[in-house]
């Protein structure tokens, strides 16, 4: 049924501390194939930190990570996260580059394709979000909704197993959240891994198979979304409920 | 009535003026723009190497850029051309059998330029928003290659209008040159004027000269605001509205 080859993700114990400042104390997630975890807690949380330790632009002081239910502390990071796509709030595309560039360029110069290949592989993604006429635009001439479509279609183009979102829709202007939504419902529905931090209680709700609530580096509460939802347990979890929706 | 006569013969005795341009432009002209294109280029590589040694996370290449730099830009122009030309004149007759002072001129008018130019292009490279080289590392680009493909070629586009400042200045600086003595067939624009100057006992020779470096800075200094500008303010874009975004609505009630 999965129109990805996705894999399952588990983090066990991790620990990170800048400095004095223990950002991460002890996160146990784990996310089967195939589903959809949202990350929600107030800022300052750890959730973001959290993602890039997962995909280690951050190294953990402790913990480990399994891709497949297998650590990938040992491997070459650069190899780990050719396997871990990942979406920025910022979007983060690269302004000196067309939108079929952005796209194609992990793909001519990691994966070795010939760049007509690569080009033909780029237009595919992009069709997929949307935004194959916008093939030679620059990023900076789109809005935000459309460069974040082409920043999920970039990380899409090298086949990840699982898909980061950290804050995806934050920087957006209202009414260009819903479109970058639908195409995110529509991943987590055709099957893709996806750990996604937000503020979108919508979604969160309605869309991912598991809810985590962090606060001051820790999992405070972890389930289906309904039963974080509708039966909090925690008083620190009811009370960002309350502050949020 | 008389001192005016006396001051513009002194500045602007056209006879003399048009005796020296044509060896100014046939001699001067190319061996200014020798000097200052060659080192200008050969400053550009040696001042990224610095830069990127500068923002190194290893110590030692940044500590090793910084004395550098704080040497070669702290120095007079004037000392640097005469240490260089004249201290390593001798060595580089043993080597390689030539008298010509360009090699050496070029070599330190070089140094030079490679301290600021480093300079420049570390501040453009660090200029860089942080997500580009997150976003590059996050698709599995190395630190190398992310520095390579994604954040330097965006720092160096933000800082042009410097480089082109710096090509004005080795323009300008070229014409220390002379102090390391020169044939004639290798005299730049200054040389040419000053020679002409002494032997006429008139400075309008040396005004030719000043003419000539001006129309040579003038426009470029006018490149430099135009890129500057246009930098500022972009190019004129159209931004089209999200057609996939609905028209309403915050937050996903998918």
């Amino acid at each position: 049924m999965s129109e990805f080859k996705s894999g399952s993700l588990t983090a066990t114990n991790i620990h990170l501390a800048f400095g004095s400042n223990k950002v991460l104390r002890g996160i146990d997630l784990h996310v089967p194939q195939g589903t959809t975890a949202s990350v929600i807690g107030p800022s300052g949380s750890g959730k973001s930190t959290l993602l890039r330790v997962m995909n280690r632009l951050i190294e953990p002081d402790q913990g480990d990570i399994l891709l497949d239910e297998r650590s990938v502390l040992k491997d070459n990071p650069d190899e780990l996260r050719r396997r871990i796509g990942m979406v920025f709030q910022q979007f983060n595309l690269f302004p000196h580059k067309t939108v079929v560039d952005n796209v194609s360029l992990a793909l001519r110069k990691i994966r070795k394709m010939p760049k007509d290949q690569a080009h033909a592989k780029a237009m595919e993604q992009l069709e997929l979000v949307g935004l194959a006429h916008k093939a030679d635009a620059r990023p900076g001439n789109l809005s935000g909704g459309q460069q974040q479509r082409v920043a999920i279609a970039r990380a899409l183009a090298m086949e990840p197993e699982v898909m980061f979102f950290d804050e995806a829709t934050s920087a957006l202007d209202p009414e260009l959240v819903k479109g970058v939504l639908a195409l995110m419902t529509d991943l987590s529905k055709g099957g893709m891994t996806m750990v996604v931090v937000t503020h979108e209680m919508g979604f969160s709700r309605n869309v991912s198979d598991t809810v985590t609530f962090m606060d001051g580096g820790v999992v405070v509460e972890t389930g289906s979304p309904d039963e974080l939802f509708t039966a909090p347990k925690t008083d620190r979890l009811k009370g960002f409920l309350s502050d949020v929706l | 009535m008389e001192v005016l006569e006396q001051l513009l013969k002194t500045f602007f005795d056209w006879q003399a003026m048009g005796e020296v341009i044509p060896e100014m432009l046939t001699v001067g002209l190319p061996n200014t723009l020798i000097l200052a294109i060659s080192s200008g280029f050969l400053g550009c590589i040696f001042g990224l190497v610095l830069a990127v040694m500068g923002i190194s996370r290893n110590p030692v290449p940044r500590w090793i850029a910084r004395v550098y730099t704080d040497i070669f830009r702290g120095l007079p122009a004037i000392l640097t051309i005469l240490l260089i030309g004249l201290g390593f004149g001798p060595v580089w007759r043993i080597m390689t059998g030539s008298t010509n002072p360009y090699p050496l001129g070029i070599a330190a008018l070089t140094l030079m330029a490679a301290a600021y130019i480093g300079e420049i292009f570390r501040s453009g490279i660090q200029s860089v928003d942080k997500g580009q080289l997150e976003a590059s590392r996050a698709l599995g680009f190395s630190y190398t290659s992310s520095m390579i493909l994604v954040v330097i070629p965006q720092g160096i586009r933000r800082v042009l209008p410097a480089l082109v400042n710096q090509l004005i200045g080795l323009i300008k600086d070229s014409s220390l040159i002379f102090l390391l003595g020169l044939l004639a067939s290798q005299r730049e624009i200054f040389q040419i004027g000053q020679d002409q100057a002494a032997n006429t006992g008139n400075l309008s020779p040396l005004v030719a000269a000043g003419l000539l470096y001006l129309i040579l800075t003038i426009p470029l200094t006018h490149l430099v605001n135009f890129m500057d500008k246009r930098m500022r303010e972009g190019k004129a874009q159209k931004i089209e509205p999200d057609e996939a975004a609905a028209p309403i609505g915050k937050g996903a009630q998918a």
